[in-house]
């Protein structure tokens, strides 16, 4: 087939199931390539966390997460509106 | 960010031809298993995944139980006992054949996953005299704890496991690949499949995958009536890119399925009308039997399926005075007098007894290691538990000896949906098959949650095992066969198009189309009249809508033609829904044309296929596959040593 130039834009969502610690993650991917979404790309600079090109499309499973060498390098984080609310016992 | 280069190679214009006795579609559960039990047989394999098979599919990143192990050494229960109960339990619209394996071999698939390094039993005695814990094995049961035949299991280790022994075994495994089309060849006139073509989904690279047998595993279809673009990963249950590509291909190659026509009001989207799966405080599944207390902290009564209140936590896990067995899992939420289990106080009973809104879960008031066993074990080896729940809520602050959880809505599952938002849930339709899951197409083969009337993990090791050895044994009675150059053609010339399209539509748009056209002509009540309209519309869409679609890379590529499977599952459905001519309570199925419920002579599969173009149905009786053991035993000769000695351990 005649080559088309592929674009790399990051799809906007209301939003950011995955937030980097730029200080802790090493820049390995592990995340990336563990997503069965497929939701990052890495980054054009070496050492940097993955660009989440497709926010909207995290399945939320936390598999990145469960990969990740670091711990509190990649953190997952529901929508606001999925944040259970829980009582302490007796108030 | 914005306007990165794309990382990967662009290999659009490169094809690459793959041979394989055995090809599996869809790396989960099911194809991971078929690819074990192909490559056991001495078979070259090739198993196509469009994500990563490390974690992908529904329980990539886990699961915390496993249904119908009736063969492991605690069991108090047979087989054929569970897989008839299933059968009954579902009015006979349900997965005889698969049951039944699933019943039979799941036990030895749990062996197999144990000596890959996924983990089955308490080796660490973490839960010693627990009341669920067989203390000899060291195996832990969930629900009927008199009977055992369902297995609490460390699910989140099970796919890394599978994916160490592909690769010790030898499968070539062709990741971030999605299959797109079934290559069928036409002998004699009978159809035989030769194989598939798919395309690499971050190069665009064509591969062209030659087989003497293949086996689909590619999940049910999604997102045909749920969409949310903004978050779509959120707005269905399994994994963002399982929506029913293989039911797509397959209907496309000629395929037979059946139940097409049923589906259920839905009962997760955690884009908007529930929580994220086992979030929320409940008593079911996951969190089977947490105690659950009310706005003021009153603890709702359970009790057995006489209306017996239940004084102790044990108790619930105990069938009632009279009864064998009960069921609970995945498909069953509200069983058949028969096969009921304790429950809590039905709704409607509470609010008479004034019991107040919200409610929550109090695991603070179980036993110790039933509560840790809910929150610790299974809230953290279920599927997406274990870093959105467990460890973002313990990072929260949640502790379950001190708080409780709360449940929203009425029902135990936090979520409440319109009678037109609905799902493909609780055991739906699927590709209908003999006893070797054989298709209707000879070399064709199916597994997991792409039969019909599936569901859970047990069902899906054991039928991806069992397609897996059925395809090995007959790809030696075949020769591999070249693919018409034209079909190669046609095929990259549908695969490519989106690319060359500029400032067109992008693929979301059309799917939230879609998704909305199903809730309108295929909702809650259905008629003819709605059921052609929904079909000239989302073939207006195919006709004037899919030539403008575009987009700028693999990626995006991908999930373009995902609505375009979309729109051709949608397409079945409607089809199949055409097909049945009155309503059905077990499917769920109401008209309002032809409102007679269940009429005698409706009682059965109705089939639907399609033959150049034009669509072909038969009948076919509940029982067709006969008795489930007597059957099971004369198709299942040649794995008779295999089995023995699994059961010697
Ligand atoms: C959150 C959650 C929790 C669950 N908990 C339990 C539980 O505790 N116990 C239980 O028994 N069951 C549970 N289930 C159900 C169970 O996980 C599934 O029934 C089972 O995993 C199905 O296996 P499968 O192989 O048929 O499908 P999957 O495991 O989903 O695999 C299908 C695979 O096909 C791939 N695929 C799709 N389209 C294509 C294509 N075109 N080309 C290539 N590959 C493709 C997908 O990427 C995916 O990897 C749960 C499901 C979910 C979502």
């Amino acid at each position: 087939m005649k080559k088309v130039e592929f674009e790399a834009k990051a799809v906007s969502c209301s939003v950011k199931p995955l937030v980097f610690d730029e200080e802790k993650c090493v820049g390995c991917n592990a995340c990336a390539n563990v997503c069965q979404v497929d939701i990052m790309i890495p980054s054009e600079e070496k050492g940097k966390p993955p660009v989440v090109l497709y926010p909207g499309e995290c399945y939320y499973c936390g598999s990145c997460v469960m990969a990740c060498p670091v711990k509190g390098a990649v953190r997952l984080r529901h929508p606001l509106m999925n944040q259970t609310k829980f009582v302490e016992i007796g108030e | 960010m914005e306007g990165s280069h794309w990382p990967y190679p662009n290999e659009m214009d490169r094809e690459e031809q793959v041979y394989a006795d055995v090809l599996i579609l869809g790396g989960g559960m099911a194809g991971c298993y078929a690819a074990v039990a192909a490559a056991r047989k001495g078979k070259k394999v090739a198993l196509v995944e469009k994500g990563a098979v490390i974690r992908s599919g529904a329980a990539g990143s886990g699961f915390d139980h496993w249904e119908s192990a009736c063969t492991n050494p605690c069991s108090e229960v047979t087989a054929e006992e569970i897989a008839k109960a299933y059968i009954d339990e579902q009015d006979g619209y349900s997965n005889g054949i698969a049951h039944y394996i699933e019943c039979q071999e799941g036990w030895h698939r749990l062996l197999d996953i144990e000596s890959f390094g996924g983990k089955i039993r308490d080796t660490e005695g973490e839960f010693e005299g627990a009341d669920f814990r067989d203390e000899k094995t060291g195996l832990m049961f969930a629900y009927d704890y008199q009977n055992k035949f369902t297995i609490r299991v460390w699910g989140s280790t099970f796919k890394p496991a599978l994916y160490k022994e592909l690769k010790r075994l030898g499968v070539e495994i062709y990741e971030r690949t999605e299959a797109t089309t079934l290559l069928v060849k036409k002998e004699q006139g009978k159809r035989r499949g030769i194989g598939a073509m798919g395309m690499n989904a971050r190069t665009g690279k064509f591969l062209i995958f030659t087989a003497k047998t293949t086996v689909l595993a590619m999940s049910r279809p999604a997102r045909i009536w749920l969409f949310d673009a903004d978050q779509v990963g959120l707005c269905e249950f399994r994994p963002t890119q399982s929506i029913g590509s293989g039911h797509a291909m397959g209907y496309r190659a000629g395929v037979e399925f059946t139940m097409m026509e049923k589906s259920v009001q839905g009962e997760f989207s955690a884009a908007g009308r529930s929580f994220p799966p086992y979030s929320t405080g409940n008593n079911h599944n996951t969190w089977y039997a947490a105690t659950m207390v009310d706005a003021r902290g009153v603890e709702i009564p359970y009790v057995d399926r006489d209306g017996k209140e239940l004084k102790t936590v044990r108790e619930r896990y105990y069938p009632a005075k009279g009864q064998k067995f009960f069921l609970k899992g995945g498909v069953i939420d509200n069983p058949k007098y028969e096969y009921r289990g304790p429950e809590t106080l039905d709704f409607e009973e509470l609010m008479k007894r004034g019991y107040q809104l919200p409610f929550y879960a109090d695991l603070s008031r179980m036993p110790e290691s039933e509560r840790r066993v809910i929150w610790g074990m299974m809230v953290g080896e279920e599927g997406k538990t274990k870093i959105p729940v467990l460890e973002n809520f313990t990072e929260r602050g949640f502790d379950p000896e001190i708080h409780r959880l709360q449940s929203y809505g009425t029902g135990w599952q936090s979520a409440s949906f319109l009678p037109q938002e609905r799902q493909l849930f609780g055991a739906p339709g699927g590709i209908f098959h003999d006893w070797n899951l054989k298709t209707n197409i000879d070399g064709i083969y199916a597994a997991g949650d792409q039969l019909y009337a599936s569901d859970c993990c047990g069902f899906a090791a054991a039928t991806g095992y069992y397609a897996g050895r059925k395809a090995a044994k007959a790809s030696e009675g075949f020769s591999f066969e070249e693919p018409d150059r034209e079909d190669i053609e046609t095929e990259k010339k549908r695969l490519y198009a989106p690319l060359y399209v500029e400032e067109g539509m992008d693929w979301r748009e059309l799917n939230k189309a879609i998704s909305k056209a199903m809730q309108n002509y295929c909702g809650g009540v259905k008629n003819d009249m709605l059921l052609h309209q929904g079909l000239e519309l989302l073939e207006s869409y195919e006709k004037d809508m899919v030539p403008l679609l575009s987009c700028k890379n693999p990626h995006e590529l991908m999930r373009t033609h995902e609505v375009l499977d979309i729109l051709e599952v949608c397409k079945l459905i409607l089809n199949a829904c055409l097909l049945r001519k009155s309503s059905s309570a077990p499917l769920c199925f109401e008209r309002s044309d032809h409102p007679e419920i269940d009429p005698e002579e409706d009682r059965c599969f109705i089939t639907i296929r399609q033959e150049e173009g034009k669509i072909l149905s038969r009948r076919v009786e509940k029982d067709y596959y006969g008795d489930v053991k007597i059957q099971y035993e004369q198709y299942n000769r040649d794995y008779e040593e295999e089995a023995a000695g699994y059961e010697e351990g």
